[in-house]
């Protein structure tokens, strides 16, 4: 009996260290190959087959490509050199497993379509929202995506006219929605368009990412106003005497402004001796494109709507 | 009569129940569903619908698994037992054995549904914390997967009416597979010309037809089920059931059990 509860323990124990000890093996392996897993399961990359093999249990196998898409964008996006090349075919297998999974499109699209923060394949972020479109024809939610895409992306505005138009007739539809479809037509300004557009997102998304990322390019977009506007008044201060303003106050007596304007984070804006506006914290707003130290290089991206 | 197919069914479910590997199956769905809830938090947006989806796949394939497995050996443990010889030397008919072992698994898989039904509108609850009027439609959704547990169960018991447990459980299982391509079958059917499309229009006929069974997908998108789908579901799983049942009891009057 003694002896049987000696072995039992030696057992025991043997079992957890060998458990530990190819964990670990595993875990070095895994760092060998980091790739591995994924290009296995992209393996059969026929959505078709895929579909055929899931034995009809096609809605559990849809989340499941989506879930393994949402981590491969996630895992690129923290790679100094990205590759996305397995993300269209994964949201293509997604979206064919299950054609009404809305966030794969809503998503996806911007996964696939950003040039700065993910693949930067607009045409097939359009392919894959017309797909969705097609199979979800009541949902106004595709449309003003895909008007996104054209607008931001493809810098379509008669496309993204026609799509927020479509979407707006649709019932439910935000008014936002509207309102964008009319100033697409009537070519309104840069900054007021994009700001509609990601004040929509912010009102509209559920999604807590989202709703910060949308308020971060909210952020981005007074800076990039804020910035062009003193800009200008540097260029034509310039232009009337012939030399830089010596200080941020020379240029804003000749802007008749009183106060050193701010940023959203209540900074005021500097001025360098070239004349430049820029942040005092360029960091503190990753999608701002100006206002930022020539050659600054962006901290790790963590947002992903582009 | 019914006096008899209800006490081989009670005891059918009572060793069921004992089994073990029928409690590590419903211990592991259970826990599936609980997955479900950590797997929707590494997506976005879809954790309802991964709950849903991972629950009823889990509710639909373990259920599976156990009506073929135990279904399979109903017939061949009593005789590699004995204890057949013994209830059918009592006033008991060969097709009253047969109909009460078909009740008694199909009670144990109810139960078991129930129970794993449970564990999905947990589940629901815990990542909505609420109910909505659409969650009722995961109720249709479990009821046709019930539908296809009796076919299943009438499949198996069929092929443990004839042969051994190893071949029936590749007979049954092999039919759960090919039943789930039934729609590809028909198209097949429509494409062939002559002899073949005869043969193959027939083997749609034979073989089950699970695709009109599978609403997971459409249900977890809050779908509405057509009440005419219901109705048809629940004739053709019972007809089919009948079926097969018949054909299990035809062979096993005719078998020599000495």
């Amino acid at each position: 009996m003694k002896r049987r509860k000696e072995i039992s323990r030696i057992a025991g124990a043997c079992m957890l260290l060998s458990l530990a000890a190819s964990s670990i093996v595993l875990y070095r392996t895994d760092r060998l190959r980091p790739q591995a897993t994924l290009d296995e399961v992209l393996f059969v990359s026929s959505p078709r087959v895929i579909k055929r093999a899931s034995l009809g249990y096609d809605g559990l196998m849809a989340c499941i490509y989506w879930t393994r898409a949402v981590q491969y964008f996630g895992r690129q996006l923290n790679y100094e050199v990205p590759n996305y090349n397995l993300l269209a075919p994964l949201l293509e297998i997604t979206t064919h497993l299950d054609p009404h999974l809305l966030p794969a499109y809503d998503f996806g699209s911007t996964f696939l379509g950003s040039k700065q923060y993910g693949a930067g394949e607009p045409e097939r972020a359009v392919q894959l929202m017309k797909y969705g479109i097609e199979n979800n024809p009541g949902q106004w939610r595709l449309y003003y995506d895909l008007g996104f895409l054209y607008y931001t992306d493809l810098q379509d505005s008669k496309d993204a006219a026609d799509a927020f138009e479509r979407g707006s007739q649709l019932p439910g539809a935000h008014p936002f929605v509207k309102i964008l479809a009319a100033q697409m037509a009537q070519h309104a300004g840069e900054f007021q368009t994009a700001r509609m557009l990601w004040s929509a997102t912010f009102q509209t998304t559920k999604d807590k990412q989202i709703k910060a990322n949308a308020w971060e390019h909210l952020r981005a977009l007074r800076v990039d106003e804020d910035v062009t506007v003193l800009q200008d008044g540097v260029t034509r201060f310039g232009e009337r005497t012939g030399r830089l303003p010596v200080s941020l106050a020379e240029l804003l007596a000749s802007m008749k402004l009183d106060q050193i304007p701010t940023d959203p984070d209540g900074h005021p804006y500097k001025m360098t001796p070239q004349g430049r506006i820029e942040v005092r914290v360029p960091d503190d707003f990753p999608f701002a494109t100006k206002g930022l130290p020539p050659g600054y290089k962006p901290p790790p991206k963590s947002h992903f709507h582009g | 009569m019914r006096a008899r197919i209800a006490h081989i069914a009670s005891n059918t479910f009572r060793e069921a129940v004992r089994d073990r590997v029928l409690y590590n199956l419903i211990a592991f769905a259970l826990l599936l569903s609980g997955a479900a809830v950590l797997v929707g938090q590494i997506s976005i947006e879809i954790e309802k619908l991964v709950v849903i989806n991972l629950g009823l796949t889990a509710v639909s394939l373990f259920g599976v698994v156990i009506a073929i497995f135990i279904g399979i050996g109903l017939v061949s443990k009593e005789i590699e037992k004995r204890t057949l010889y013994t209830v059918l030397s009592r006033p008991v008919q060969r097709w009253e054995f047969i109909i009460g072992k078909f009740f008694g698994l199909a009670s144990t898989l109810v139960v078991n549904a129930f129970f794993m039904a449970i564990g999905v509108f947990g589940a629901v609850f815990y990542v909505s914390h609420k109910f909505v009027r659409a969650d009722a439609l995961i109720l249709v959704a479990l009821y046709f997967i019930v539908l296809e547990f009796l076919i299943i169960c009438s499949l198996s018991l069929l092929f443990s009416s004839f042969s051994s447990p190893l071949l029936s459980a590749v007979f049954a299982f092999s039919l759960f597979v090919i039943g789930s391509f039934a729609e590809d079958l028909r198209n097949f059917a429509g494409m062939a010309h002559g002899l073949t499309r005869w043969l193959v229009t027939g083997a749609v006929y034979l073989v089950p037809n699970f695709s009109a069974f599978n609403v997971i997908s459409s249900i977890a998108h809050e779908q509405p089920v057509a009440g005419q789908l219901i109705l048809h579901n629940t004739l053709y799983a019972f007809f089919y059931a009948a079926m097969a049942m018949s054909g299990a009891v035809l062979i096993f009057e005719h078998r020599d059990l000495k």
